[in-house]
């Protein structure tokens, strides 16, 4: 019955619905150029190439179930268009015909990073990107010197510009695998009026152990009313792991990579399935769920693009007769009107349209992976979902 | 070389024709095709999607954009997936999930785009696999099987075909011999009452073989008739004289489907001169090179001209990618690896074709074809009296005169 605060500018706004054993559920409020946009949280942004779902027109696009509220820009594919849209005058979202989406943009695009040390006036964070090296200290504070300085003079033309004002800036974490530089990044950040954090560089670094570590420590230091964005993390055994850390948004280039490779997503998330059909829902009639001994993961990264444990290579031969669709049950396009047989021969024979299909299969499934573990939260089953998920990891 | 005439295996063919309207003026005809998959109006453009597909559009897509009839290619799915595949996948039609009509060619015009690959005997077409190196005999018999495999509601008959650029014997060889091979079809046909199986008139741009040719496929009751071995290599005057003499001995009540014909000018004069269905590849095909079809021609997207024109491709067009994007944003795209831009074209000129026979269709109906030719060049090319001779010579030849 409280009165409503008229005072309080309607601005990007973070409300926890609940929090269970460091997983975040809730609702990123207030969103958007009339300020009444939610995004749900664990939740994962649309990816994009150059404006556009990869293989996807708009008419396309909205065939899919669950399309986030937000789609992800990379900076790096724009910049070059800078000009146009200057000229353009109307933003990003009307040109590329998304007016309606909400639009993050991130510097680098998560499939194609820049390499450590390409540092321009593009990039408004310093990050090191390879995969294989540790960090040494000194890189790892100036890495984190360069980018507070960069927030701070962001955020600084952000006051100064009057078409910003409804924008929000994300602040990076940076600071590679030494500790204490992510925690003084983490301190630092904090401090300034940013809407958000990008937690930045786990993609690679180190061990899976240390990883996971640096970020719970990192997280820790962040005020819980802000959202949490990781980059680089978008396989779902690794997005879990983010979450039981506090993260609370992802990207979604893992459905592409897999569209890529000719293969389609048949990971289950169903966590709470009739029993008699447990052993027939995943990945087909054939395939047996794989146990994995926990204590060998010792992988480092979604860097990698080989065929993972959560999809099928619908290129194989064993495809060319099978008239189910991909995963049954789905409700995707693709499932509801053609067979794996279909797309086998579009991808023997080098057709477009496997993509096209291929995409729209592939995100509808990891948009329904995303409302499983929302749900999973909401009704504290979260341990069986996990426990579905590592089962099919391998 | 007489024609044998062997007795036909087709009782009297259905006639899946009905005229709605025709030009007092000239030959051009309105009608609607009867046909399994429902009723096609023509004049109508098929986009072709040669192996099963609609090269990056889904079935739902090409539905809403209208079509009714696409066509697919035996020659191609024959070899993948193989018929066997595609009858165990509920035909064609059920292997790619299109719900309207679908028409194959028998594999003939492969003899010619692949003719280092191909070698022709009375037999039929043997060819050799660009995949696997291996050998396999195209005959009559062998292409309508694979057809009727494929269940489409329209099938061709093998042709021989050769070049338009060829002369001598063996023109007049490869008319005689489709005329034995519309034989061998129709006797092979398994399935006259689901799919409805054409000739192909022949004769390359000699008039008396093409006459010969009409003679006798036109003693034969197929449903319809094709003119083939045109939109080849040959001058246009020429082109238009071999599409004039067969509509001219075609009869009246049964379709005329003119192969490989696509460019707006010509489905406009090819109307002109009686023909009503069309396919060619060239819309679908220059979509993937970055070209978008207009009234006045065509837009190379991809170039620097484009990059801050924010308007549509076509103020006028009602598909979704002008209803949504502008030339801008499609030149940035198209720049870019998203195979995305390629869709965006591929819709747009599907419509635009589409829409073009619609509008001719109505002005058939509404008996004003005459005067829609003259505004269509007239912005095809700036003025009527502007557009190429061949075109106004062949209009002329129906009655129609510009400016």
């Amino acid at each position: 019955m409280q009165p409503k605060d008229l005072e309080e500018p309607l601005r990007m706004k973070l409300s926890l619905t609940k929090v269970v054993n460091g997983c975040r559920l809730g609702k990123i409020k207030n969103l958007g150029k009339t300020g009444d946009c939610t995004m749900d949280i664990p939740g994962c942004l649309l990816y994009t190439k150059t404006g556009s779902a990869p293989h996807l027109t708009h008419h396309t696009l909205h065939k899919i179930h669950g399309v986030p509220a937000m789609a992800q820009l990379t900076l790096s594919a724009l910049a070059e268009h800078h000009e146009v849209l200057a000229e353009y005058k109307e933003g990003v979202g009307k040109f590329i015909g998304m007016p309606e989406s909400l639009l993050y943009c991130s510097l680098h695009d998560p499939v194609s990073p820049c390499p450590a040390g390409y540092v321009t006036n593009k990039c408004l964070s310093d990050g090191e990107a390879t995969c294989d090296e540790a960090t040494s200290i000194k890189r790892a504070r100036k890495s984190v010197d360069r980018s507070l300085l960069f927030l701070d003079n962001c955020l600084k033309l952000q006051e100064e510009s009057e078409v910003l004002q409804k924008s929000v800036i994300i602040g990076v974490i940076e600071g590679g695998d030494v500790m204490e530089e992510r925690l003084r990044s983490a301190r630092e950040t904090a401090k300034r009026p940013v809407g958000g954090f990008l937690l930045d560089g786990f993609q690679g670094t180190a061990t899976l152990e240390t990883r996971l570590h640096l970020l719970s420590s990192v997280t820790a230091e962040l005020p819980e009313h802000k959202p949490r964005l990781i980059c680089g993390v978008s396989q779902p055994d690794e997005v879990l792991e983010c979450i039981e850390r506090g993260v609370d948004l992802f990207e979604s280039f893992f459905p592409y990579l897999a569209t890529e490779r000719g293969c389609a997503l048949t990971f289950s998330f169903d966590y709470q399935p009739i029993p008699e059909e447990t052993l027939l829902q995943q990945n087909g009639t054939e395939e047996e769920v794989k146990y994995v001994d926990q204590t060998k993961k010792s992988k480092t990264t979604s860097c990698n693009q080989e065929i993972t444990s959560f999809e099928i290579n619908l290129k194989e031969k064993k495809y060319q007769e099978d008239f189910d669709p991909l995963v049954r049950e789905c409700p995707c396009y693709c499932c509801k009107n053609h067979t794996r047989a279909y797309i086998h021969h579009l991808l023997v024979t080098n057709e477009l349209l496997a993509g096209v299909l291929l995409m729209m299969h592939n995100f509808e499934h990891y948009f329904g992976f995303f409302q499983a573990i929302r749900e999973a939260l909401k009704s504290d089953r979260l341990a069986q979902l996990k426990e579905l998920i590592h089962r099919q990891a391998s | 070389m007489a024609a044998v005439v062997s007795p036909t295996s087709l009782e009297s063919a259905p006639r899946i024709m009905r005229l709605v309207a025709e030009c007092s003026r000239s030959r051009a005809r309105a009608g609607e095709l009867r046909l399994p998959h429902g009723p096609v109006a023509t004049p109508v453009f098929m986009p072709v999607g040669t192996q099963a597909t609609m090269k990056g559009i889904t079935a739902e897509q090409l539905d809403a954009l209208g079509c009714r009839i696409c066509l697919g290619n035996t020659y191609h799915l024959g070899l993948r997936p193989g018929p066997e595949l595609i009858q165990k996948a509920r035909g064609l039609h059920g292997f790619m999930n299109w719900p309207h009509n679908l028409l194959t060619d028998s594999g003939g015009f492969q003899m010619v785009s692949l003719v280092s690959l191909s070698e022709v005997t009375e037999e039929g077409v043997r060819f050799r696999s660009p995949y696997d190196g291996d050998e396999t005999l195209l005959s009559p018999e062998r292409s309508v099987e694979i057809q009727n495999a494929l269940g489409s509601d329209i099938i061709m008959q093998l042709d021989d075909v050769v070049s338009s650029t060829v002369t001598g014997p063996r023109v007049e060889e490869a008319m005689y011999r489709s005329i034995r091979w519309l034989d061998r079809c129709i006797a092979a046909h398994q399935r006259p009452d689901k799919q409805n199986l054409f000739a192909i008139i022949q004769g390359g741009l000699d008039a008396d073989l093409r006459a010969t040719c009409l003679e006798e496929m036109t003693k034969r009751d197929v449903p319809g008739f094709a003119i083939g071995g045109l939109s080849g290599g040959e001058s246009k005057g020429q082109f238009w004289r071999m599409v004039a003499l067969s509509t001219s001995r075609l009869p009246k009540d049964k379709p005329r489907y003119l192969m490989g014909v696509g460019y707006a000018t010509d489905l406009v004069v090819c109307v002109a001169l009686g023909c009503d269905m069309f396919d060619c590849v060239f819309p679908t095909r220059t979509a993937r090179f970055g070209s978008a079809l207009v009234p006045t021609g065509n837009l190379q997207l991809k170039k620097k001209q484009y990059e801050k024109d924010f308007r549509p491709i076509d103020a006028e067009c009602a598909c979704p990618t002008c209803q949504k994007h502008s030339r801008a944003f499609l030149h940035t795209l198209l720049h870019s690896d998203n195979t995305a831009a390629l869709h965006h074209l591929t819709v747009h000129n599907i419509a635009y074709q589409l829409r073009l026979m619609s509008a001719v269709r109505a002005s058939i109906v509404e008996k004003r074809f005459p005067d829609f030719v003259r505004d269509f060049m007239g912005t095809m090319y700036g003025d009527p009296t502007l557009c190429p001779s061949w075109a106004t010579e062949a209009l002329a030849s129906v009655g129609i005169t510009l400016g």
